[in-house]
């Protein structure tokens, strides 16, 4: 009986709770610098200083901000329901994990004389566990916007629903035409396949169109009509506080941490470097970091400086612009590798 | 139906249509250029001025906290008068009717003002008054003017009863003034 999913390369079983918990907190870690990266960043492009008071430069920002949500009272409305309103962030913050584990950091690096590899699992199906989390995540947002009992919560939790379902569509679209060209559903395998050249150049339109899709999935701007301040208060997380919310923030961040991570091993080359250099194996997750890095700026980037889209500009822009050009892209990638390879 | 513009219009700038393909190729062309003015902006300096450690300077004729003055050059018997004769008539002008005024005689042992009275009692209750001024265009002997000090909160209300004492004194922390053409 052959397995559904057949994990490419696996190490003993302590090796792989001891890289659970690095991958846990390297997550941990990343957020704080993503949320004060984006204060700092987007005061600047306003020509403001963002957070400056706490530690030097602002730097503890993130803690205080911490340690005045996890401070403060955990309470709900009288119309919740409260198991799953106490249960939707930690679904939103489990599901973002577990995608942050399948991002490769480096290929299989021998640390101590023991064969690890750099990622949490390297599953054979590489962009579909990334799915099935993205839809997991997605209850996060909907339990959480039902089961408050509020309807600006549920209308915001209405709009991620739909939100979600049309630019999931087009975001595996753009992906199929890179999994044609690697012939692999494996991140690990797709990184190889891009020794030559990253897939960046040559699915230019897929880059585009999973990079919209993916700023419609994390609910940035200018596609987070899920938590419009302006009309919805704050969409599905109206009536969380404290710890909860806090959880909902870090989940938020992590999404878009995730996500510059799959399109830096997608589209980027993940560890790889251009013009043939060949570093040693530990500078490779600096190498995934810093692609991160560039890519999480451009989010920021982008923050600041679209305004936010009105729903049906949003439904259209998916369903009439977007499926269109991702669909053509993965059927003229499919005629060129079937012509280049047949 | 589109506006024509008339003979005085010398030129109309008019986006393009927004077709299928233009108008998501323009849509593209612009999301760079705001891109672009973002990216520009962030190698800008700040414009923020950090308050308590630096304040915005207030124009000469900012209506801030009132002061009352004294003569600067008066008999030397008697130095430092105050002009405020306790007329009342600021009292009377106040909108807010913020200003209480008790007047009492001026003595030959006990010469406060230049006037034949002065106020035995002037307070301001400042979380009433709304600072328009009128006590000081009301005031014949420019006793009472508007100074420049704005950080006036406090924890309690009745602390924000100032009495003449309190109106009298210099401030302790001068406001900064607007340079000329600043």
């Amino acid at each position: 009986m052959s397995a559904l999913a057949v994990v490419g390369y696996y190490e003993a079983w302590w090796i792989q709770i001891i890289k659970a918990i690095v991958i846990f907190a390297v997550g941990l870690q990343l957020v704080p610098v993503v949320l004060l990266a984006e204060r700092k960043l987007l005061g600047r492009m306003q020509a403001r200083y963002g957070p400056n008071r706490v530690g030097p430069f602002g730097a503890l920002q993130p803690l205080a901000d911490i340690v005045k949500l996890l401070t403060k009272e955990q309470f709900r409305p009288s119309t919740s329901t409260g198991f799953l309103f106490a249960l939707a962030p930690v679904v939103s913050i489990v599901t973002a994990v577990a995608a942050f584990a399948i991002i490769p950091f480096g290929n299989v690096q021998h640390i101590f004389g023991t064969p690890v590899g750099l990622y949490g699992v390297d599953v054979s199906i590489g962009p579909l566990y990334l799915f099935a989390f993205g839809a997991v995540a997605f209850y996060g947002i909907m339990l959480g916007g039902w089961s408050s009992g509020s309807k600006y919560s549920f209308l915001g939790a209405m709009r991620g629903a739909a939100q979600l379902i049309s630019y999931e569509v087009s975001q595996g679209l753009a992906l199929v035409g890179v999994v044609f060209t690697a012939g692999t559903l494996s991140l690990t395998g797709i990184v190889e396949a891009q020794q030559g050249m990253w897939y960046m150049v040559p699915q230019f339109f897929g880059f585009l169109v999973f990079l919209v899709a993916g700023f419609a999935e994390t609910n940035r701007a200018p596609f987070d009509l899920v938590e419009a301040d302006a009309e919805l208060v704050g969409g599905y997380k109206t009536e969380y506080g404290g710890g909860r919310f806090a959880s909902y923030y870090f989940a938020e961040y992590l999404n878009v941490v995730v996500v510059s991570g799959i399109v830096t091993t997608v589209f980027l080359g993940g560890w790889l470097l251009p013009f043939g250099i060949h570093p040693p194996g530990w500078v490779d997750p600096f190498v995934v970091l810093f692609k991160m890095g560039l890519m999480t700026f451009l989010f920021i980037w982008v923050r600041a400086t679209l305004p936010r889209l009105r729903y049906d500009q949003l439904m259209s822009f998916g369903w009439k612009i977007l499926l269109p050009l991702a669909t053509l892209n993965a059927l003229v990638t499919a005629v060129l590798v079937v012509v280049t390879h047949g | 139906m589109t506006w024509t513009p008339g003979d005085d219009v010398i030129e109309v700038l008019r986006t393009p249509p927004p077709g299928p393909a233009r108008g998501t190729y323009r849509a593209f062309g612009e999301t760079l250029r705001g891109l672009k003015t973002t990216f520009g902006r962030m190698l800008e300096k700040p414009v923020t001025i950090e308050y308590p450690e630096n304040k915005t300077p207030v124009y000469p004729r900012f209506r801030g906290r009132h002061k009352l003055h004294r003569f600067e050059d008066s008999d030397p018997t008697y130095p430092n008068l105050e002009k405020c004769v306790g007329c009342s008539l600021c009292a009377a002008a106040c909108p807010a009717d913020c200003i209480r005024v008790v007047a009492a005689e001026n003595t030959p042992e006990n010469r406060v003002s230049a006037g034949e009275r002065y106020a035995a009692v002037y307070e301001i209750n400042l979380s009433r008054c709304i600072f328009c001024g009128y006590c000081e265009v009301a005031c014949p002997f420019d006793a009472i003017t508007m100074g420049h000090d704005y950080e006036m909160s406090d924890y309690t209300r009745s602390d924000l009863i100032f009495t003449k004492e309190m109106l009298l004194a210099e401030p302790l922390e001068r406001t900064p003034l607007r340079r000329e053409g600043e």
